[in-house]
This record gives structure tokens, sequence and C-alpha cells, in this order.
């Protein structure tokens, strides 16, 4: 309850600067939609982006949101929204029951972060995942320089406050994919500037100017294989992984 | 032929829907040939009859939601949620509300007469479940000419009618607010219910359900009942900052069994004032209906049957954190069962010490996301 109160005055302290990335964060998240998708946001807080999901691109659209309040402000809205944590709740959702599931800003809160990616490709066909990233720059040289935890705009909480527990860099997410056999299908990364520029081969300088990134993952290229037919099971479950 | 006739009644301040020859058929097998149903409509139906909500009573309530009700001399049971410019904002909605077959504020029942017209139909009167109250609510809208309700709204047996409709008749609703429920009544719910029963069944004046012939009232029983019931609809939480250890009416304790303290003057006040304004077989006969309910087992395959119009349904579940007759868990698993099959649905938790009775209760978040579902819901439709 504590963590939520701190998180929701640090939410409302953001400066308009912030506020801004995240909508530009958002308009990145909605390039790499499809029209008329079946759309998952987890940790949708009051809803916004899932709203403009539905109303740009038809998309038929469901939040995940933990904090009571924003959930209530979500659902009052209209919108679709199950009040609950993701990571106990994901696991009742069909295989394959979204075209994309959204993991904004919230993969380094989580208390397992290996298992919700899978999870994210369990759910939904793609992943869009956006997170702050610890190799940028500013945070290394206040290690280095202060020899403290660093606090930026993207990062401002104190480590003692912090509602993430698990740092971890452009290059760390990268393997982590790797590892799990996660095709990368696209990445974004924003400067702290908030100016875009495609995370590709030159990975060295991407880690180090890259504020906040953003990946579109699944498990392969594949188009869901729909199957014609008049049972409604079948339809729904019927997306074939790898 | 079946016949269906509307009239007004001034003096219970409701109107009634006189079903003639309609061989209501009961989930026992049993048919009720005939039977009346007491209700109470608020607002105006729209030309396109589109801004229905039908509000599902709970175990105890009754057709007076809003407004005066004449029984109690009171405010209706949910006037602080309905009525004009209330969460449920009957200047855009027209509201229904109707007691419940085999409850006991006008609607056909156990304290009514029996098809015969002569007799009181006491322990005869067949048993009810929640599916056939549902249905007989139906019948209702079929003879108000509503084609489909914006949404059926209502907490603990009130929920479960409202999840009964989901599935009997998903065509003629858009919309379900199913508050404080459960897809089956747990265990526990009915030991609770059964030692209410056995109160009213020990008490001598009950005579077999038949003490309208025998001119007495099983007024002891049905207190104790009711004082069980209200225990459960409270939290220890609540009733420790409500009541505490504080002594009723002295300042020592009095070594004996008066009402030394607070909560059993309470809980005495609770029984005694229930029984002037409920009937004890028809309390029989509702919980009966509560331990029935259970679709564990039939909500999903309902919902996947494909000849089950279903797909257009919104649902809204709520839960508070402190009820522990219709707990968080139980109404998960509705939204659970929702969720992985794709449904549109909304779920939210509320955090509160009032326990179970929280949905009637001053609860800011409820009415917001009451109201918020209800009209985001409406206006996308009518913009």
């Amino acid at each position: 309850m504590l963590r939520s109160k701190v998180f929701l005055r640090a939410i409302m302290e953001m400066s308009m600067n912030k506020i801004q990335s995240i909508r530009k964060d958002w308009n990145l998240i909605e390039s790499l939609i499809r029209d008329n998708s079946r759309v998952l946001d987890i940790g949708c807080g009051e809803g916004d982006l899932i709203q403009q999901l539905e109303k740009n691109l038809s998309a038929k659209v469901h939040g995940i949101e933990k904090n009571q309040e924003l959930a209530l402000n979500a659902i009052a809205k209209g919108l679709s929204v199950t009040h609950g944590d993701a990571e106990k709740d994901l696991s009742q959702y069909s295989n394959q029951s979204f075209d994309y599931v959204i993991l904004s800003q919230t993969l380094q809160a989580m208390v397992e972060p290996k298992k919700i990616l899978s999870e994210l490709l369990r759910v939904g066909s793609k992943a869009i995942v956006s997170f702050p990233n610890f190799g940028h720059w500013k945070i290394r040289l206040q290690l280095l320089l202060k020899g403290r935890m660093p606090i930026t705009e993207g990062l401002p909480y104190s480590w003692y406050d912090t509602p993430n527990i698990h740092f971890f860099t452009l290059k760390d997410f990268q393997n982590l994919c790797n590892e799990m056999n996660i095709v990368i299908e696209n990445s974004i990364g924003l400067t702290s500037k908030g100016k875009q520029f495609p995370i590709n081969g030159s990975l060295l300088s991407a880690n180090i100017i890259t504020s906040e990134a953003i990946f579109l993952l699944s498990y392969k290229d594949f188009e869901p294989i729909k199957i014609k037919s008049s049972n409604k099971i079948f339809v729904k479950n019927s997306a074939i992984v790898n | 032929m079946s016949n269906i006739e509307l009239i007004d009644d001034n003096n219970l301040k409701c109107r009634f829907a006189i079903f003639k020859n309609a061989n209501l058929k009961l989930a026992s097998g049993e048919v009720l040939k005939n039977f009346n149903l007491a209700f109470n409509t608020f607002g105006s139906l729209n030309e396109n009859k589109t801004n229905a909500i039908l509000i599902c009573h709970a175990l105890t309530g009754d057709q007076y939601v809003t407004g005066h009700n004449p029984i109690t001399g009171k405010d209706g049971w949910w006037a602080r949620m309905v009525g004009p410019d209330k969460p449920i904002d009957t200047n855009k909605f027209f509201v229904i509300c109707s007691n419940v077959l085999g409850g006991c504020a006008g609607s056909t029942g156990p304290k009514e007469k029996n098809e015969s017209g002569q007799d009181i139909y006491g322990a005869d009167f067949p048993s009810v479940t929640i599916k056939d109250m549902v249905n007989a609510q139906s019948k209702l809208m079929d003879a108000l000419q509503i084609n489909q309700l914006c949404s059926v709204v209502g907490g603990s047996m009130g929920a479960m009618q409202a999840l009964q409709w989901s599935i009997d008749f998903p065509d003629k609703i858009k919309s379900v607010i199913h508050i404080a429920g459960a897809l089956k009544h747990s265990a526990q719910n009915i030991a609770f219910h059964e030692v209410g029963r056995q109160a009213i069944m020990n008490d001598l004046n009950w005579h077999k359900g038949n003490y309208a012939s025998n001119n007495s009232i099983p007024e002891r029983g049905l207190a104790v009942a009711r004082m069980i019931a209200h225990i459960t609809y409270l939290s220890d939480d609540a009733m420790h900052r409500k009541f505490g250890r504080k002594l009723q009416s002295r300042d020592i304790i009095s070594f004996g069994f008066d009402a030394d303290f607070q909560i059993e003057s309470y809980l005495r006040y609770q029984g005694r004032s229930f029984v002037e304004r409920f009937d004890a077989n028809s309390y029989l006969y509702l919980t009966r209906a509560m331990d029935y309910f259970d679709h564990s087992e039939s909500f999903k395959k309902t919902l996947e049957f494909i000849h089950n119009p279903n797909e257009h349904l919104k649902y809204l579940v709520i839960s508070f954190t402190s009820d522990w007759l219709f707990p968080t868990r139980e109404n998960r698993e509705i939204v659970e069962i929702l969720n992985s099959l794709s449904k549109n649905v909304s779920f939210l938790e509320i955090e509160t010490d009032k326990g179970h009775d929280s949905f009637l209760l001053d609860e800011p978040d409820l009415d917001v996301a009451i109201k918020g579902f209800l009209e985001s819901n409406y206006g996308n439709e009518h913009e």
C-alpha cells in the first residue's frame, strides 16, 4: 500500500517532459500494432494507452492493473480491465488469446522478469516490451563519478523506495531474448531528449545513448493460423506456436 | 391461453404483474400455473427501449430499491445507489426491480394464497431456485415489452441472479454487474444458512411451515436466523470498530445474560426488526435457492456453447477485501473463466473493512465503477 502511494505521488510529480515522453513511447507502441488486433496491456494504469489503441486502431483491448485507484479509473471509462497482479494472473489467459501483449515500463518492477517474458509470448503472438536502459551514459556516469545509485528523469527513485527491483541494460535484455530463443522483430531506442532511432548492429553506442528501449518480440515471425470452424474454442486456441 | 395483467397497487406503492395460465415450470419439475410478481420502476423508458436496467435484490431485499418503502417506512434498500443523479441515474436509465419468486413483499411465495385461492401456501409452496426467479423476471420483461436490458445488476443473491441471466438469456441483456457473488454457494455459506433454518424450524410456532393457519409466527427462530446471518454480513474489523467491547446502557457488566454488550443489543434489535418485515418460510425457501446455486461446472461450458449468444456481453465483477461470505477468491473464479475465454470483463476488488454488506453501504469506489461502466457503455452506443 505504502509503495503504491509513493508510486502514485511520483507519477503525479512527474514533469510534463516525462509525460510527453510517455506519450511518445505510446505512439511508438501504436506504430508497431496492426489494426483490429487483440491487445493486452499489462500495468495499464488508467487505461489511456489501450483507449488510444481502441480509438485509433479499432483494437479489441484488455488491461491488467494492480493499483485499485488506477484500475477503477480505467473501468469507469468503460474499458475492460482486470484489477490484479499480472505476475499471478497472467496464467488465467489462454494460449495465444491476444495478438499483442504490451509491457510498458514495467519489466524492471517484476519479481520474475524471465517468467513474465515467456508468459507474454504464451498469451500473445507478439510482445511489446519497453523499459528504461540502465546502460545509458548518464546512469553510467553517475555511478562512476558519484559512486551512488543513479537517479535520473527516467528512473527518478531513491534505491529504498523504488518500485524497480531488476535493473538491466539493453545488452542484458538482448542476451536474455537470445537465451530464451525469442526473436527481436523490431527495436527502437529513445534518447533522453526523446530522439528516436533504430537499435541494431551498433549495439555498443545504442546501449550508451538509449534512455528508453522498445522491443517487438515473438518466438518466430509467424502468422497465427486460424482455422475456420463453427466451434468457438477451436478458433480461439488454434494459433500454432513454434 | 396464458394471460398477463399489469396493475398498480396504490396501498403497497408498487405494481403487480399477474400471470395466469402461465404454467411456469420450475427447476424442481413442479409447475406454477399462476403467479404474481410485485415490482417497481423508476425513471422512464426511452423510445427505443434501450435504457432499461434490471436490479436484482439480495436475500431479504424487495422491489423498493429506492424511494419510500411503505412496508418499513424507510428509504429503499439501495436508495444511495439508485435515483435521480445517483450512480444508477434514473434521469438516464429506466430501472426495474421486482420481488423474487418465493419472496414475501408481494410476489408469489409461501406467504401468499395458493392456486385454489383458499389457503396460504406455507410449506406446500414448491422449491424455487435462482434459475426460476430469473425465468419469472424474464417473463416480466416480456410483459413490459423490453427486448433487451441495458444491464442486469445485483449484489449477493442479486449477483447470482445477474449471473443466471447471462447464462439463460444472454441475448436479452447487454451487460452484467455482478457484485459480491460467486459461481456457487460455498459449504460455509450453506452451513450458516442451515443454522438459520434450524433456528426457524425448531421454533414451536413454526408448525411445519403452516403457522398461518395456527395463527402464530416463529418470531424467535426467525430473529435468531437473522442474527446469525447478520454476523456474516459484517467483518471482524468493522464489528470491532463499531462496537468493540462497549457496554450497552450500563457502566459495569451484569454477571447475567442481559445484553451487556452493544453488539448483543445491536443483534437483538436486528433480529426483532427483521421479524416485522420478513416471512419465516420465505427465508427458508430463499436461503435454499441460494444453497442450490452452483455454476462451477456449467458456467464455462455454457459460454463455450456455440448456440449461446454471449459474444456481445460485457461483465463487471466487483468484490470487497473484507467480505468473507463471498470472498474475492470466489468472485475471481468468474473473472478467470471469462478471461480464459477472452470475454469483455472488468474486475475490481475494493479495499474496505465493511464486509459483505459493503455493496449496500457508502463505498465511493463502488459508485464510480458502476456509474462509469453503465454510462460509458450506454454512451458509446448512443453517440
